[in-house]
């Protein structure tokens, strides 16, 4: 794993840092950048993520996001010791910059677009779930985000390492069991799912049955 | 130790009853199992920031209601925060009615807003008792020298 771990750190570091420090990469410990502009879910998220063995930095903007992967346009000629990150997850609806366009932001970047980005997101609209994924979104979750959502992603991140280098042939991710939806959704079942959530006003919420509720990204890298 | 028993199930019976009534969901266990001896305030953190957010939705979303012409997008926006935040931490009713104000935001009635408004102060309210009862069950067992059951 080593190896194919130091390939892995050679893409995600911005590119003025040289690639002499691989501590990070040999530790199991990931860096999990969370962003989200709610108090509450910020304070979840980051228990969630260091239950998980996970660091965390819990931002609460996309701005404050991106300066600290030095991507607002700022010279930052602080190195990124320490500051590697494995996985960012970002809330969806945030006020000033959405987590849709700090993912866009993320992959138009040569540094960080190899990042996976999960967007997180209360409403499960299926044209928002699209968008995010053809984006580049690795996954997109509905709240409230549970355990073993970030286990999930957790497993996927760190088996993703040793999987870094494979381009071709399916990149279909495996799924636990208890996330049946592998199949491409049928685009009429999950259209029904969202109008009879708009017809039912009082129904329980707008999310829970929805077949779309956790959907898989058929990726090309 | 037989007063810290006692303490014990009184605890588990009020949690299932706020299960039962509706007012938490199973968010509300999920949070309970991220707390252990290296964060053993965690859930009082959480539902303390719950709170302080709440609060000030609940008064921005008053003033906003009061306005002679009602934004309902900017209702619309700290409903659905204040229904975000309740989902969070499994307040399932308060987490309802939000839903049905949302709808009548996107409907722009201000009638229905108003009584929703008044909802779902009602709901926060009761949901405040409720856990700051339960908490202070679990700061009894604490202080009984007991442990807070699962």
């Amino acid at each position: 794993m080593g190896s194919v771990a130091g390939e892995f750190v050679r893409h995600v570091l911005p590119e003025k840092v040289g690639v002499s420090d691989h501590s990070a990469a040999g530790s199991e410990e990931l860096h999990v950048l969370a962003v989200d502009d709610s108090h509450v879910d910020r304070k979840v998220i980051e228990r969630l993520l260091k239950i998980s063995s996970c660091k965390v930095t819990a931002v609460e903007s996309g701005t404050r996001a991106l300066q600290f992967l030095g991507l607002d346009g700022e010279e930052n000629s602080v190195g990124f010791d320490g500051l590697k990150v494995n996985l960012i997850m970002t809330d969806y609806s945030m006020p000033g910059m959405t987590g849709y366009e700090l993912l866009k932001k993320i992959k138009e970047s040569k540094a960080f677009r190899k990042i996976p980005v999960v967007i997180m997101s209360s409403e499960n609209i299926l044209t928002r779930i699209d968008r995010c994924l053809e984006e580049g979104a690795e996954e997109f979750i509905v709240k409230p985000v549970k355990l073993s959502d970030v286990r999930r992603l957790r497993d996927f991140i760190m088996r993703g390492e040793g999987e870094e280098n494979r381009k071709k042939g399916n990149h279909k991710r495996k799924l636990q069991d208890d996330y049946s939806i592998s199949p491409p959704l049928s685009p009429a079942a999950s259209l029904d799912c969202e109008i009879s959530s708009l017809l039912l006003p009082s129904s329980s919420s707008s999310s829970p049955e929805c077949p779309s509720k956790r959907p898989r990204l058929w990726v090309e890298d | 130790m037989d007063g810290v028993v006692q303490l014990q199930r009184q605890l588990l019976d009020y949690t299932a009853l706020l299960f039962q009534e509706g007012f938490l969901n199973d968010q509300f266990t999920q949070l309970q199992q991220l707390q252990d001896e290296t964060n053993p305030d965690f859930v009082v953190e959480v539902v303390s920031l719950f709170f302080e957010d709440s609060e000030r939705l609940l008064n921005e979303l008053a003033n906003t209601l009061d306005q002679q012409s009602i934004d309902f997008r900017k209702v619309d926006s700290h409903v659905h925060q204040l229904k975000g935040s309740s989902s969070s931490i499994g307040a399932q009713r308060v987490q309802n009615v939000c839903i049905a104000f949302r709808n009548f935001c996107d409907a722009q009635n201000t009638e229905g807003c108003l009584k929703c408004l008044q909802q779902v102060k009602n709901e926060y309210s009761l949901v405040k008792n409720k856990l700051e009862t339960l908490f202070k069950l679990e700061q009894q067992i604490l202080a009984a020298g007991g442990s807070i059951p699962m």
